[in-house]
């Protein structure tokens, strides 16, 4: 079923997404049909994302064209992509709590009478609306009141009253209930079969499967694949997604057998993550993975006392660790490269030398007094060390790019000489030549007997680097798996992304 | 070469290039236009009016370097001053014994503020307002709307010198204190932290930084400095009133920008501070002098400010 004239109602050639000097997506090309629910699958970073808000206009491509209807179209920005016909629905919906669900629907182009909001024919064609959804809802309640699938249900009505004919949906099933998404789903297909186009981001096979007609899968910002459904199996489209070899091979020894030097257990912090107890030998990286929000980066947070977990117990060398800040911890040789560089771990108008020496203040001062000749020196080395590309030491931060950016970022860690090192997408935003030397790195530093623990959203990355991998889902450790018995598909199915396979029992913990 | 290293000290300190020039240009005008300007005596003899404004704008500086405000200072100058004429005349403890006693009232006062801005997250704007309004009103409960006598041996005592120069004692404090805090910002650790706090909290808090002591201390130090100024008023003025020094925190803040101070925070020097409170107390001296209506010289000290932004940041594009 097609739209005017038999073309797509939207095709895009070419399309192309440069961040600076970083490309997120490369030459996409897809056809999006009316009465077809078409799925965007990849990895975190692959660029689906990417791809929908090019459709979207929230960014502007770099190079390429899309096409409505058969003409080709300039997308500014988001408001002459919904004079366009199309809306793009955000995994975190943008809503104003305050507001009532109509009013939030409406935003921005309220019915007014005579100068005034005609509340009445507001209220009423917001019930309408949501009645044709199916969604049963006080327009007049405040959208503070509504769970994060109803305020998705207000952006689709918003989108349905603008005569949207193409929705894009950004990973807008992650934080829903199965019952919300069986309710989402009735509802897309309703929507589907009056005729519009639907775009659907998504991780789960299961969604996929019962959900979508075709399916294109993009890698590394690439379109690697396009498969309608009822044609191909999980472990295709598993394939596709995982599918690159991993790239540089980094050689890891033999696997340490001493005594653990981290140990958590029944690590509790409701409703972020339950009963986690884990463990990480002298030398030994550990790989955590799972899905965003999982509950990765928060386990990270509380082990490094940036917040304070309800229960279980932190043993470093055998002994109780009481950590209730960064200081506490550091003082147990933890460090933490944290997951977001930019607005945690980096400080971009001052100089690399003043970032890289910031932990170590302690120890490069006396008495209070700053002893700076000597950070200056340290972070020399260390700029040697990690190969960071830099003029001089004295050059603000923002001048780095980002993978430089990380390597100061380590180095600070680094310079506190920690035995314990946890390290929470260190390769997020960087590119290939600067991830392989971190990966490097961080070999180098387990074979020096550091203990790692490594969160990633990066498969190849976690698969390559890990002497053990713990998979997380909803905030449960759900598996363990050696270095031999790690596949891409095992863990990804393991982490949530169902291949129909049922999940093994979780082995055992050291 | 040359050029080069230039262009990265002005890329790096524009602000505090363009006050000092505006400051040695309003030097040469006044100069010019009022030979009185060029006596030592006659200028030293008028800083002592500006010195309380003077130590608070060191103080703010590290305020607002950490990414804070602190309006109730003017508010801890008024209430301190209260407490110690009332100790003083009531209950007859003695002047002396309060001198040193003030810096601690003013530093209990500002460690109040600090305690809701670093354990009670709440944002520093919202809590010095209130307590400015707070402390005030306190200054009034004891006070009432009549002025309380300090000890006559201890008025005036800014006019005492330094043996054989022109250097009025709060002056020397004051200089004494702008290269304490020049130190403090520039050479200490915990100038560090407050720098690196006001650049980027979040980043200072998973750096291990203790961004929540620092910002207590710091506001501990601005109530402490509130206090000086308190005795350095009650000597000048004689007597302790529930309005004094009110209005001068936007005076203080005012010169802290002027000098290159980011309002938003992590960026900032004393030097920077220093030189753009001379430069504001120049002007209004100057114009008064040469009798230049109030209302005339608040109008050109907002000019100046919107101009040595303006300068500043056109040429660097910084934002």
């Amino acid at each position: 079923m097609n739209g005017i004239n038999g073309a797509p109602l939207l095709r895009t050639t070419g399309l192309s997404k440069s961040f600076g000097a970083v490309t997120v997506l490369e030459d996409a090309g897809v056809e999006l049909r009316a009465g077809e629910i078409h799925a965007f699958l990849g990895e975190n970073g692959a660029g689906k994302s990417t791809l929908a808000k090019l459709i979207a206009g929230i960014y502007r491509p770099s190079a390429g064209q899309i096409e409505r209807n058969g003409r080709p179209v300039t997308i500014h920005n988001p408001r002459e992509a919904t004079e366009l016909g199309i809306a793009l629905i955000p995994q975190e919906p943008r809503t104003f709590p305050d507001l009532s669900a109509a009013e939030n629907i409406f935003v921005g182009r309220l019915p007014m009478r005579s100068g005034l909001v005609d509340w009445k024919s507001l209220y009423g064609r917001a019930e309408e609306l949501l009645h044709e959804l199916g969604v049963a809802l006080d327009p007049r309640q405040p959208a503070r009141s509504l769970s994060v699938a109803d305020r998705q249900m207000l952006e689709l009505a918003g989108a349905l009253s603008l005569n949207a004919e193409i929705l894009l949906l950004d990973e807008t099933t992650a934080s829903l209930t199965p019952g919300e998404v069986s309710r989402l789903e009735v509802i897309l297909r309703r929507l589907s079969a009056a005729g519009k186009s639907i775009v659907f981001i998504g991780h789960r096979m299961e969604e996929i499967f019962s959900l979508c007609d075709r399916a294109t899968i993009l890698r590394d910002g690439k379109i690697v694949g396009e498969r309608m459904i009822s044609e191909t199996s999980p472990e295709d489209l598993l394939r596709l997604m995982v599918g690159r070899e991993i790239g540089e091979k980094v050689v890891r020894g033999s696997v340490p057998t001493g005594k653990p030097l981290l140990e958590v257990k029944g690590l509790s912090q409701p409703p972020l993550f339950h009963d986690i107890s884990f463990s990480i030998r002298r030398g030994e990286i550990v790989g955590l993975a799972g899905l965003v929000g999982a509950g990765r980066t928060e386990i990270a947070c509380a082990l490094f006392g940036l917040s304070q977990p309800t229960a279980g117990t932190i043993l470093v060398d055998g002994k109780p660790a009481e950590i209730r800040s960064p200081r506490d911890a550091m003082g147990y040789g933890m460090a933490l490269a944290p997951e977001d560089r930019q607005k945690q771990g980096a400080f971009l108008p001052i100089s690399l030398w003043e970032n890289a020496s910031l932990s170590s203040l302690p120890r490069l001062s006396r008495r209070g007094w700053l002893k700076d000749s000597v950070s200056r020196t340290l972070t020399t080395e260390w700029v040697k060390r990690l190969s960071v590309r830099c003029r001089e030491i004295e050059q603000p931060l923002h001048e780095l790019s980002g993978g430089n950016q990380q390597k100061v970022v380590l180095a600070k860690w680094l310079e506190t000489q920690p035995k314990i090192l946890l390290l929470d997408e260190p390769t997020r935003g960087i590119d290939v030549h600067a991830k392989t030397e971190v990966h490097r790195l961080i070999c180098e530093l387990a074979d020096a007997g550091m203990a790692t623990l490594l969160i990633s959203s990066d498969l190849p990355e976690i698969l390559a680097l890990s002497d053990r991998i713990l998979v997380l889902r909803s905030g449960r450790i759900v598996r363990e798996f050696d270095r031999s018995e790690a596949t891409p598909e095992a863990v990804i199915a393991a982490a949530g992304v169902s291949t129909g396979l049922p999940d093994k029992p979780r082995s055992m913990v050291a | 070469m040359i050029s080069s290293r230039i262009r990265r000290l002005w890329n790096a300190y524009a602000p505090e290039i363009v006050v000092t020039i505006l400051l040695i240009l309003a030097f040469v005008i006044s100069g010019w236009r009022e030979p009185r300007f060029l006596d030592a005596a006659y200028l030293f003899d008028r800083s002592t009016l500006y010195t309380e404004i003077g130590l608070l704008t060191l103080s703010m500086t590290l305020i607002i370097v950490a990414g804070h405000i602190d309006l109730s200072v003017t508010s801890i100058i008024a209430f301190v001053g209260a407490i110690i004429a009332t100790l003083y005349s009531r209950y007859g403890i003695p002047f002396w014994l309060l001198i040193p006693l003030a810096p601690v009232f003013g530093g209990f006062l500002g460690a109040v503020n600090g305690y809701f801005v670093a354990r009670r997250n709440l944002p520093s704007l919202v809590v010095t307002l209130a307590t400015m309004a707070l402390y005030r009103g306190m200054a009034q409960i004891l006070l009432g709307d009549s002025s309380l006598m300090t000890p006559p041996d201890y008025t005036g005592i800014e006019r005492v010198t330094l043996p054989h120069t022109y250097l009025h004692t709060p002056l020397v404090i004051w200089i004494t204190l702008c290269l304490v805090f020049a130190a403090l910002l520039h050479r200490t650790v915990f100038g560090r932290y407050i720098t690196v706090t006001g650049v980027n909290p979040e980043a200072a808090l998973y750096s291990g930084v203790p961004v929540a002591q620092t910002l207590i201390r710091l506001f501990t130090l601005s109530g402490a400095m509130a206090g000086v100024c308190s005795v350095l008023l009650l000597s000048r003025l004689g007597v302790a009133r529930y309005d004094h020094a009110r209005g001068w925190e936007l005076d203080v803040i005012t010169a802290v920008v002027l000098g290159g101070t980011s309002i938003f925070g992590g960026r900032g020097t004393i030097y920077g501070s220093v030189v753009a409170f001379l430069l504001i107390t120049i002007v209004q001296t100057g114009m008064g002098v040469a009798g230049v209506k109030a209302e005339i010289q608040v109008t050109a000290i907002g000019l100046l400010l919107l101009l040595a932004v303006l300068l500043s940041r056109l040429t660097t594009g910084r934002k």
